[in-house]
């Protein structure tokens, strides 16, 4: 069937309004993530997140909500503990099996709804209602806005953290805000590719965009629209073969980083041109 | 008499509870150029830090140009510590630069042709314009270095303080980083702290000596400072100065303290 009737039904065009909202937030923030070397710490959050929303499903609430107050959390104790954290893998690793352990829990307690376990897990973007909408360009709105505030100090902090610590930016109130705005795109993103797929929507676009292009504007710029292009074409590619949504998306994104491996890191045709001097 | 463009006071600074330097007093003149030098932990990047605002001292006044530091202080341009992650970012040199233009401000980091220009201004300065088109992850230790510098020079400090510059750099560049950095330092009138571990780049350089070890400051001409007794007396350690082909060396008891005696360039 043509590509075109997808928009005549009402789950799709909500579908891609919902994936559109959330892969600008993904890409913008992963941008930033990637360049923090903050991924695992984006997948550690959601991971968090999990036992958030199927503890919320336990009591009747909105597994989006139940989501976001587990990220925040777990993103302000990642902000107090700060330098603490670093090279701590195994114990950021214990407290996430503890954490998926615990959603598990949550959900063997909850036996109403056994779909919903996938949902949460993997995503189900063709199931988004329009409330849902409504919740995702709030929370749009607040972390971009949010990102936009921070982020001319959050890139100094980020690319020269000893100079800016001393022209008197606070480095560890910078993390900490930017933690509360990845939390928020988590949240958001597991509402389209699930807890376990987030790096699809906000580190794979980020991590393409960075190879191909080492300018900061236009870094921020591809990252949004690759993830963009991602949501997109997974949906339609979904339309067209009936594969979960979830695989296209991240089948699309995750090609498209591996097409940018082919592009030689550090190979700038413009720099070559001039002489290297010395 | 004109103010001091970096006055010590019976200074103490402490580091983990640790004192690093004791009851130091000196006073640096506007425009000179000095060179800081001292075994590790003697207190070099401590002292950096204390000027800087970062560190409160324990005990005694630090004044920089009149007044006590505070973090922030337009006056002063930093060069910190070179490290490898710096250069892990694959983003252009003119961006990594452009970063510190106003960036402890909130908002979004929009260049504006002042800032461009700004960017610009300290690129030519350390002749750094063939850099602002590559990416840091391709750059060498002494390339980045000098986007390091760049971003020190930034708004016009009266005051530089130089972390190290050395570190990671080949002996060839090392003498050409203290030409730039002494041209500039001529130019543009300003005061140099250069913190190091070789003496012999900066002879010329220099116009005076600060020399850091066992708590103590030892502040003053090349001939003054690096003597035996002063730098017995910061070692703790018999230490003897010999003078080679127009270039010093410091040997302890254990031998060459000094790591440029592998230098052949005379």
């Amino acid at each position: 069937m043509p590509i075109v009737t997808m928009l005549e039904y009402e789950f799709m065009r909500t579908a891609l309004l919902a994936g559109s909202l959330v892969a600008v937030v993904a890409g913008a923030v992963g941008f930033f993530l990637v360049l923090r070397h903050l991924a695992f710490a984006g997948h550690a959050l959601s991971h968090v997140g999990f036992a958030g929303a199927t503890g919320a499903m336990l009591v009747g609430a909105s597994p989006l909500w139940g989501l976001l107050a587990f990220t925040l959390v777990a993103a302000l104790a990642m902000g107090l503990l700060g330098a603490r954290l670093r090279g701590r893998d195994v114990a950021v690793g214990v407290i996430l099996s503890l954490a998926l352990g615990v959603g598990v829990l949550f959900l063997s307690l909850y036996t109403a709804n056994a779909n919903q376990a996938t949902a949460i897990l993997f995503g189900n973007v063709l199931g988004v209602e329009m409330h849902t909408v409504w919740a995702l360009l709030a929370l749009s709105v607040v972390s971009l806005s949010a990102l936009a505030f921070i982020s001319r100090p959050l890139l100094f902090a980020t690319l020269a953290p000893e100079l800016a610590e001393a022209r008197g930016v606070s480095l560890r109130r910078v993390a900490m805000l930017f933690l509360v705005i990845v939390a928020i795109a988590v949240a958001e993103a597991a509402q389209v590719v699930g807890v376990l797929l987030v790096f699809a929507l906000m580190v794979a676009p980020a991590a393409t965009a960075l190879r191909l292009t080492a300018r900061v504007g236009l870094g921020v710029t591809l990252a949004v629209l690759l993830a963009l292009a991602a949501t997109w074409a997974g949906l339609a590619l979904a339309y067209r073969t009936d594969w979960p949504t979830t695989f296209c998306i991240v089948a699309v994104s995750c090609s498209a980083y591996f097409l940018s491996l082919l592009r030689r890191p550090g190979h700038w045709p413009a720099a070559r041109a001039e002489p290297t001097g010395e | 008499m004109n103010v001091e463009a970096i006055r010590l006071d019976r200074v103490t600074l402490a580091r983990a509870k640790r004192i690093v330097l004791n009851e130091v007093s000196l006073a640096i003149h506007p425009g000179e150029f000095i060179g800081v030098f001292g075994p590790n932990g003697a207190g070099k990047t401590t002292l950096l830090h204390a000027i800087l605002g970062l560190l409160r001292p324990a005990a005694g006044r630090i004044e920089v140009f009149g007044v006590p530091p505070l973090r922030g202080n337009r006056l002063a341009g930093y060069l910190p510590q070179h490290r490898a992650s710096v250069a892990e970012a694959c983003l252009r040199g003119w961006d990594f630069v452009a970063c510190a233009v106003d960036g402890d401000r909130w908002g979004l980091p929009l260049w504006t042709r002042a800032r461009r220009r700004e960017v610009d201004r300290v690129l030519a300065l350390v002749q750094g314009e063939r850099l602002a088109a590559r990416p840091l992850c391709e750059l060498s230790g002494g390339e980045v270095q000098r986007l390091l510098l760049a971003q020190a020079l930034l708004g016009n400090p009266k005051l530089l303080l130089l972390d190290e510059p050395f570190l990671s750099l080949d002996p060839h560049f090392q003498q050409a980083t203290v030409d730039l950095v002494k041209r500039i330092q001529k130019d543009q009138g300003i005061t140099v702290l250069f913190t190091a571990h070789e003496l012999n780049p900066l002879l010329e350089a220099m116009d005076r000596v600060l020399y850091l070890g066992q708590g103590r400051a030892a502040l003053g001409t090349i001939a003054e400072v690096i003597t035996s007794e002063v730098l017995s007396r910061l070692y703790g350690t018999p230490i003897d100065v010999l003078q080679v082909d127009h270039r010093l060396l410091v040997v302890s008891g254990h031998g060459v303290v000094d790591a440029d005696a592998h230098r052949h360039d005379a």
